[in-house]
Order: C-alpha cells, then structure tokens, then sequence
C-alpha cells in the first residue's frame, strides 16, 4: 500500500510556481508612481517639498502633505507654492496651517506646556527605568551574602578518603 | 514595604489600561479646530443659484447663523441632508451652505432632487474658503455669532444627537 498519489509531483510545482511568478508581474506596473509635473521652479518646488514633508495631511493623517494624492493635500500644496512665489518665509507657512488646522499638522510639535509629556515623557521613563534598576541592583548586593547558606565542607567531602 | 512590590505593577498596570482605553474612544479625525472662539474667517462668494450675486462675511454680523460644508460628491452630507432639510423646517437658525470644490450644475442639481434645507449655498469653487476654516472632511457644520466668532465645530455628518446635544444649548446660548 504506497501512497505515492498524494506526493506533489515536481511538475505541478513548477506550474504554481510559474503562476505565482506571472501573478507578480502583473503587479509591478500599480507599483509605478505617477510623475510629478514638471515643476516651472525646481528651487520653489524643492522649497515646497521640505515645507509639506513637515506637515500632515488630515484626510489620510498618516501620510504627510508632501506624500499624499488627497484632494486637499493637492490644494494645500498648491496654496504653499503660491506663498513661496509671494516671498513669504517657512514660519509665515507654517502659521497659516497651524491656524487652520491646529499643531495637529505639524509631524514635529512645539516644545509647550501642553505638550511637555509629549516630548519629555520618554526620557522621564527612562531614568524612572534606570532608577528602579540601581535600587533593585543595590538592594541584591546588600543581600546577597545572607542569602546563601555557607557551603558545607561534609557535602564536598571525597567518598574515597574515608 | 513588601506589599508596596506587588501593588506597584498593578497600578502601573491600571494607568497604562486607563490611558489606552481613552485612546479606544477618541476618534482621531476629530481634530480640535483652533478657530473656536477666533472671528470667521472673511470671505466674498458667489451664490451658488445666482453667479452675479455675492456673499460676504460681514452680511451675517448681527445674526447667528450656521455654516454648512457640503459637495454634490460627498457621500456623508447625502447621509446628513435628510436631517438637515428637517432642522431647516424648525426655523431655529438660518443655515447657510459652503458648496465645497463643486461644480454649479451638480450642486444645483443635488439640492432640487433633495432638497434644499440652505438660505442660501455659497459657491467655493476652488476649495479656498473651506481651506481658510480648516475644512478636511466634508460634510463640516459650524456655527457663528452675532460678533462673526466661530463658537463650534461638527465634523462630519450631523446626527440627531449632535443637534439635540451640541448644537440646540449652543444656540439657545448665543440667541439668549
């Protein structure tokens, strides 16, 4: 009684194999992003892009101004560019989102009372961590000798000598 | 001392539960608006039935009235009209339509065949307007005082309970 039916013959691998790989090709082209359009000022454009890559788009939050097809993301990137060509500086752009839409924009938030645990939350965990770790450190050297019995000489003794 | 060891990690435990609880209930697309409490911003439209007629900011001075963001294209103010046409009937505010990056024939269209709740619709063609009141996520209701003072803002669909519990104290606030 041999079994041998159920084995996969090499064959038939070959063909999910080639499947697959065909599968994958057919995948490849969603993976090319559309062009940008040719920017009349590559220098703005480049202004632009710095400026939006800090900020988020609030229709997909986690995809920043810069990145994102949104139609908003296009109108917001649109209205940077037109400040940029007006001679307005980065703070100027960056007041009028944050006016609009609130620190929530900004990838980077300020340093403010609000957002103190925000930003030293971390570093506050971190030295609580190393805190807990000297006192547990410190506590297990002091206990350590009690601890232990004394090793007893009788246990060690050799068979052979007695 | 002893008992302080095992207390310690439940506590820590509870705080952490506690802070990702309160996490689980906020929704993250209510994005705090900072024009609360800040002036309208100003703006000059047309309207949306009438292209040679404009609407400014200032026309509202004196009044309370209600701004609501909508687009022919927008699936959640579809959601939300029927209610909005039915508050309109109350007669307790005028409302105001922002027809948002929209098209005229569309706009005018949506609001024959569902009806029209708006005093009037202000055509915004190119998003501009709802960009200057932080407009993200249409359909967005908001609601203005007699000094011009954004005083709340609803983001997305209105709800019956938004309007019983937001918006009806609001304006029997402000018309007091």
């Amino acid at each position: 009684m041999h079994n041998s039916h159920t084995r996969p013959r090499p064959g038939r691998l070959l063909v999910v194999l080639g499947w697959l790989l065909a599968l994958c090709a057919t995948a490849l082209p969603a993976l090319a992003n559309d062009a940008a359009p040719a920017a009349a000022d590559p220098a703005l454009e480049a202004r632009m892009t710095r400026i939006t890559a800090e900020l988020r788009c609030l229709v997909c939050q986690n995809q920043t101004i810069a990145d994102s097809n949104a139609d908003l993301a296009v109108d917001l990137r649109r209205q940077v560019r037109e400040m940029l060509s007006k001679g307005d500086d980065d703070a100027k752009i960056i007041q009028y989102m944050t006016d609009r839409y609130g620190d929530f924009v900004l990838y980077r938030p300020p340093v403010k009372a609000t957002t103190w645990l925000l930003w030293f939350g971390p570093a506050l965990m971190l030295l609580f961590g190393f805190g807990a770790l000297a006192v547990v450190m410190r506590r297990r050297a002091r206990t350590a000798a009690e601890q232990f019995d004394a090793d007893d000489p009788a246990l060690f003794a050799d068979p052979h000598q007695s | 001392m002893k008992s302080l060891r095992y207390i310690l990690p439940l506590l820590a435990f509870l705080i952490l539960a506690g802070f990702l609880a309160r996490g689980l209930n906020l929704d993250p697309r209510e994005v705090p608006s900072p024009l609360i409490g800040k002036p309208a911003p100003s703006f000059a439209l047309t309207r949306l039935d009438d292209p040679a007629a404009t609407f400014k900011r200032d026309d509202m001075l004196g009044k309370v009235w209600m701004l609501n963001v909508w687009a022919s294209w927008c699936v959640a103010c579809r959601e939300e009209h029927p209610l909005l046409v039915e508050f309109s009937k109350r007669g307790l505010v005028p409302i105001y339509g922002l027809n948002y990056k929209d098209k005229r024939p569309d706009g005018q269209g949506w609001l024959a065949r569902f009806g029209n709740p708006y005093n009037a619709s202000l055509f915004d063609d190119d998003g501009r307007v709802g960009i200057d009141f932080g407009v993200y996520g249409v359909p967005e209701t908001f609601i203005i005082d007699k000094q011009g003072v954004i005083r709340l803002k609803h983001i997305g669909p209105l709800t019956p309970d938004v309007i019983r519990e937001r918006i009806e104290p609001m304006l029997s606030k402000l018309n007091a």
